[in-house]
């Protein structure tokens, strides 16, 4: 039983006292796509991100992750997906190598598993020499390369990545990006946030959040048809301007 | 089961990597408990005393010495006006004045009787009422001897006295040191479990890694239990430690068995994790942390037993010291260290900590969520 959609939400909502950070959004995730979460600061994009991985509870609406809902089997949804948050979240003190044991090991993988994908994994990342290093000491790009590829390390069906490539320049961003592609080849429906416009031209649908609310739902192309603006800039800036809400 | 040697493997390294922390867990026990022990001493030494001599006879000068030679006091002037004395102690250099009036000798032979003042600095309350009480019982006994001189055979009736000789059960010489030491263990064990666990998840909520844990199908219980294992382990390395410097440095071997301890400890230890687990899961920040449990530990240390007697607190603080878990091992490291008491005498205390310790878990596990 392969569902359809990797993700669906329907009136999704999220509300902290007065203030409600995410206003009944609703959307679908096919599988094995590259779906692109934009929006201003405090737009409320990890928020809902927050929701779909089990680490928030919605406070109303409907989702289901990798076909399991989000209310009930959060914790079935976790078997199924990796997740790379806005802070860098492997532990520095600890060595490339140990970092991927742990997290391989409490996503349940054998010894052998891990020993094997742990040695392809640090040639893929051209890191085989760093592999007893302290995460610590790794310049910030790989950190980030090296927490992607620890998120995806469990084989998820479906990653999310929350600003990913947040201070990290440019060539290492494409590299990041590349990472990405070879990621959903493999069948991974990639979910990420992003500040950066020119990485909305990457996914294959885009959303653009406003205000806790999703103001547009398309293709790259058809949002810039849409908006008749010359690249995802003018899109974006058309949306943003409407918002109300103040950074934060 | 797989999951937490995945958990247990990493806490270790990063325990053992930090070396601040291992500095925190093996130097700061042992210096503390040389330190600790010598320096909290109950015995009141170096009292200042201003003493008054109006009278300059031989009896006075022999009072004088007899004080003096008792070696808790210190002489720091003799004078024959009362302003000099006050002065000495207006400027905080004296605790006690002792004023011995004129005509001291003469009243002290012929008339039987005579009067000293002694008037006390009472800013710091412990040392001026021990300096008072000491100061009494040398001018008693003083006093006793003087009138055994004299009086060779009794004009009057000598009013009965009755002596009282004390027996120190279980600590023969009233060696403080034989409660402080057993007791500083129990507090530097409270202090390091509970710290550590609060500390070491505040930690990783801070810096973000507890939320990549929460994202992962990890069970809240393994998670749990893979913070309290590395540091229950580490707790009965400490107490170790701190029985081998007892025993080193003061000569201390409990008169009971090391199993009764080692029993009682373990289930303690989990109590007070528990208690750093519970602080650890409503406190955001590491400085909220470290507030609360410094308050904790305020009220623990002071309403342990260890300092104050909780036999003589008033009946609401006795109360209050029945929520305290300090109270029950120091109570129950002297039972074993002193009196040698077994497994069965100390039944009760056990009892009362394993359900502190079913408590305090069962809500850390509860009030830990994966999701907010």
């Amino acid at each position: 039983m392969q569902p359809d959609y990797a993700i669906t939400a329907k009136d999704l909502t999220k509300r902290f006292g007065d203030f409600t950070a995410v206003d009944k959004i609703s959307f679908e995730v096919s599988r094995g796509e590259i779906f692109g979460f934009l929006g201003a600061n405090g737009a409320g994009k990890t928020t809902a991100m927050r929701m779909l991985c089990g680490l928030s509870l919605p406070s109303a609406g409907t989702a289901t992750v990798a076909g399991f809902d989000v209310y009930r089997d959060n914790e079935r949804i976790k078997k199924r997906i990796g997740y790379m948050s806005q802070k860098f979240s492997l532990y520095e003190d600890l060595t490339v190598k140990e970092n991927i044991r742990f997290y391989g090991g409490i996503y349940g993988r054998s010894d052998l598993f891990i020993k094997e994908q742990t040695g392809y994994l640090l040639q893929h990342l051209r890191l085989e020499k760093e592999g007893n290093t302290l995460v610590r000491a790794l310049p910030l790009g790989w950190k980030q390369k090296l927490a992607f590829s620890v998120a995806i390390f469990h084989e998820p069906d479906i990653v999310f990545l929350d600003e990913p490539t947040g201070g990290v320049d440019p060539v290492t961003r494409r590299e990041f990006w590349n990472m990405i592609y070879e990621a959903s080849a493999k069948g991974i429906t990639v979910f990420v946030t992003t500040h950066y416009l020119d990485e909305a031209e990457y996914c294959n649908r885009v959303s653009i959040m406003v205000d806790g609310k999703i103001e547009a739902l398309d293709s790259p192309s058809a949002l810039k048809q849409q908006f008749s603006a010359a690249s995802m800039d003018g899109v974006f800036l058309q949306l943003a301007r409407k918002a109300k809400r103040t950074e934060g | 089961m797989r999951t937490l040697k995945f958990l247990l493997q990493k806490e270790f390294r990063q325990i053992f990597r930090d070396p601040a922390i291992l500095r925190l867990i093996f130097i700061m026990p042992v210096i503390q408990l040389i330190v600790l022990p010598l320096a909290a001493d109950y015995e009141m030494k170096n009292i200042n005393l201003a003493v008054t001599d109006h009278d300059h006879s031989a009896y006075s000068r022999e009072l004088v010495n007899k004080i003096k030679a008792s070696g808790y006091f210190k002489l720091v002037t003799y004078n024959e006006a009362y302003k000099q004395s006050l002065t000495a102690i207006e400027n905080d250099q004296a605790d006690l004045i002792l004023e011995i009036p004129v005509h001291f000798e003469k009243d002290l032979v012929k008339e039987d009787a005579a009067k000293v003042f002694v008037s006390i600095n009472a800013i710091n309350g412990t040392k001026a009422g021990l300096g008072g009480a000491y100061l009494q019982t040398i001018l008693r006994d003083y006093n006793q001897a003087v009138r055994e001189k004299w009086i060779q055979f009794p004009r009057i009736k000598l009013l009965p006295t009755i002596d009282i000789t004390y027996a120190n059960w279980f600590n023969p010489h009233m060696n403080y040191k034989y409660f402080m030491v057993p007791g500083i263990l129990v507090l530097l064990l409270t202090m390091i479990g509970a710290n550590l666990t609060a500390i070491n998840i505040v930690r990783e909520k801070e810096i973000g890694t507890i939320e990549q844990i929460n994202v992962t199908p990890i069970r809240k219980h393994h998670f749990i239990l893979g913070k309290l294992i590395p540091f229950w382990i580490l707790g009965l390395v400490i107490l170790t430690l701190g029985f081998g410097v007892a025993r080193i440095v003061y000569g201390i071997i409990p008169a009971g068995s090391f199993v009764t301890i080692y029993v009682f400890a373990a289930v303690y230890l989990l109590a007070v994790l528990g208690l750093g687990l519970l602080v650890s899961t409503y406190a955001a920040t590491q400085q909220q942390a470290m507030l609360v449990s410094f308050f904790i530990m305020m009220i623990f240390i002071l309403m342990g037993g260890l300092y104050t007697s909780i036999d003589s607190m008033p009946e609401w603080a006795k109360w209050i010291t029945r929520f305290n878990p300090v109270s029950y091992f120091i109570d129950v490291m002297r039972m074993v260290v002193l009196k040698g008491s077994g497994l069965t005498d100390i039944s009760r205390q056990l009892g009362i900590i394993a359900l502190f310790a079913v408590v305090l878990n069962t809500w850390a596990i509860l009030s830990y969520r994966k999701r907010s």
